[in-house]
């Protein structure tokens, strides 16, 4: 069994205790902060690039996964059940356990839904949205596919916008913290934060080893077959429907979980991660990262949304992922980490140096 | 409702509808040449406007309309020049990346240049607080600009494309390039016309229903999307399908909101955006034939 595949997860791994223990050793901790937020939002990343780089289906509105995740978790774990108290179903919850109480920094009690019912439900909601919308959208093909997912974004962010119960342009606040087993807690406390680094890679890591089984599986050989000819894949036996539809279901869910645990790492929610920027933004790192290539698109998507988030790109952050698309675009359609890049930029360096000596 | 209410309704569905038809008909050029739909066709009205309003505080109205138009058509023909024309995949998937890449470089770019603020142009005409009486309900004098502009555009748009050398050439580069080639037309300098085109259109688009909708640099992004659901419906390449389509989604929207949320109005028309292209991508008007042939 060829198990090379999984060669660079460990690296990975490497990366991961490396930087924990540089920011510790260096009293620079605050550091973990952005990139527990990065590796939430490479969920997303490697899911759009499933989709997009495998599978050849494009998606403008992978952000609104994300936010629907998000805002799940953040409605029922902040809704105060406390006057229904009572009613049947509440009490039926309560006693099945789905339910918690806290008290809220005003003194306040609040009964909630716990995060586990949260994230199930998130997960939930998400595939049968997913699943709805995907069986017609997957029908499209080039700019109306996209075009169809752009609007799919937007209705979602036009919805959390503008209902009552998603806090409008506010979004939500006060999300409580996500206790796993009280062994590990998924909040923004800075006493907390290497726990919650290392729970945040924890699960992409799981992620990438899902996604590098699926994209070396038959599923995932399948997929590339569409991205290649959807007739050919066809004839050989491939339904195009749906295998798309499991890989539009699949990384729409891992968006969501990714919006999930996020909620609670921030404590946070607005109606801005649902943008149309910030599907674009998914897009252009997938897209650098060389679409067919999940590595590299989790490589730009770490580096990017690093500097982003630590506020090095300054008021040209959105600009810079505009270059970005468009240098991309033009010089090397296949990302920046082709094979032949690497390659031409050592012989340039060497035949620099081999002229002078 | 009473009838003065509902007349009011439709013609502020007409105007929002003729706004996103002059839109949509910026989309319709490049793709009778290309094939492609150019997700910065809404930055173009965005820069048509902002250019204009900035212009206008040095000359009078026409000839700072005039100027934005011609900056624009700079731009528009830069673009392709500088970015489309060296793209080394012509794939769709890759002409979609580039074009929303140029978008957000547009937007960030006016941002730079100008600012957040919102901005518009005076009115052509009268000013805000002057209307049109028309059968008992109330309209802008700028409605009456946007109509007026918006047809004599797709006339001489119809005509361009069905009778001149030029813009046959244009079209025949969209159904095969390689054909087209071969038939003497060369199709580089074809597509540069379009973007110059289309640049110029929506520049003076973006100028006509500044004084309504206002400017700002991110005001592209809806524009652009509103007008691709009109240009889906009228059947993309078809102009005066696009002038219908625009009706039908600025009456839906306008009547939508006395029954929904005024947040919801964006929500509605993109909602029929999605449900047109589930049921019939090949729009309203597109004919079975014509689009059996084609690949959505």
């Amino acid at each position: 069994m060829n198990k090379k595949k999984y060669y660079p997860l460990f690296g990975l791994m490497a990366f991961i205790i490396l930087f924990q223990l540089f920011s510790s050793f260096s009293g620079k901790e605050f550091l973990l902060i952005q990139l527990t937020m990065c590796a939430y939002y490479s969920m997303v990343i490697i899911a759009l690039c499933t989709l997009m780089g495998y599978a050849g289906q494009i998606s403008l509105g992978h952000a609104a996964f994300f936010a629907i995740g998000g805002y799940t978790t953040a409605v029922l774990t902040t809704l105060n059940l406390i006057p229904d108290k009572d009613n049947f179903f509440i009490s039926l919850f309560n006693s099945l356990g789905f339910l918690s109480l806290r008290v809220n920094p005003y003194g306040i009690e609040i009964l909630h839904f716990s995060p586990w019912i949260a994230l199930v439900v998130a997960v939930v909601i998400t595939y049968v949205i997913s699943f709805i919308i995907g069986i017609p959208i997957l029908k499209l093909k080039g700019h109306y596919l996209a075009m169809a997912t752009l609007g799919f974004g937007t209705i979602i962010y036009r919805v959390l916008l503008g209902g009552k119960i998603f806090g409008e342009a506010d979004g939500i606040s006060d999300i409580p913290e996500f206790n796993i087993f009280n062994l590990l807690k998924i909040n923004g406390d800075n006493a907390d934060r290497i726990e919650n680094y290392y729970a945040a890679w924890f699960i992409v890591v799981i992620s990438m080893l899902l996604l590098i089984n699926l994209i070396h599986s038959r599923v995932g050989r399948a997929l590339r077959s569409l991205h290649g000819n959807e007739h050919a894949a066809n004839s050989i036996g491939v339904n195009p429907a749906r295998y798309k539809l499991f890989v539009f279901t699949l990384s729409a869910v891992m968006a969501a979980v990714g919006g999930v645990f996020m909620t609670h790492f921030s404590g946070s929610i607005g109606p801005g991660e649902a943008g149309v920027l910030k599907s674009v933004r998914y897009v252009a790192i997938v897209a650098v990262g060389g679409m067919a290539n999940i590595w590299g698109a989790l490589i730009m998507g770490i580096i990017l949304n690093y500097l982003s988030l630590r506020g090095y790109l300054g008021s040209y952050d959105e600009a810079i992922f505009g270059v970005i698309l468009v240098l991309i675009m033009l010089f090397t359609p296949d990302g920046i980490f082709k094979a032949g890049n690497f390659g031409s930029i050592k012989n340039f360096i060497f035949s620099k140096i081999f002229k002078k000596a | 409702m009473s009838y003065e209410q509902l007349l009011q309704y439709v013609f502020s569905g007409i105007t929002n509808g003729s706004i996103y038809a002059i839109t949509g008909i910026g989309f319709n050029i490049i793709y009778n040449t290309t094939g492609i739909i150019n997700f910065a066709q809404g930055e173009f009205l965005m820069l048509g406007g902002m250019t204009s309003i900035t212009f206008s505080r040095y000359f009078p109205l026409p000839i700072a309309v005039a100027l934005a138009v011609i900056v624009t058509a700079i731009v528009g023909a830069l673009i392709d020049f500088l970015v489309i024309r060296n793209l080394k995949k012509q794939s769709i998937l890759f002409m979609i990346i580039v074009t929303i890449g140029l978008s957000i470089l547009l937007q960030e770019a006016a941002l730079h240049i100008w600012d957040e603020k919102v901005r518009s142009l005076p009115f052509f005409t009268g000013d805000e607080i002057s209307s049109i009486n028309i059968f008992g309900a109330y309209i802008s004098p700028q409605v009456l600009w946007v109509v007026l502009i918006c047809s004599i555009i797709v006339a001489v748009l119809t005509v361009f494309f069905k009778y001149t050398a030029t813009g046959r050439s244009m079209r025949a580069c969209s159904s095969n390039v390689i054909a087209a080639r071969l038939c003497g037309i060369n199709s580089k300098n074809m597509i540069t016309l379009s973007f110059t085109l289309s640049a110029a259109i929506g520049a003076l688009a973006g100028a006509v229903v500044s004084p309504i909708t206002q400017t700002q640099y991110d005001c592209g992004t809806s524009l652009a999307i509103k007008g691709f659901a009109v240009a889906i419906l009228g059947g993309l390449g078809n102009s005066i399908g696009a002038v219908a389509g625009g009706i039908v989604i600025g009456l839906l929207e306008s009547l939508s909101i006395s029954i929904l949320p005024l947040a919801y109005k964006d929500a509605v028309s993109i909602s029929i955006l999605l449900l047109i292209l589930f049921v019939k991508p090949s729009g309203l008007f597109g004919k079975k034939e014509i689009s059996a042939l084609k690949d959505f």
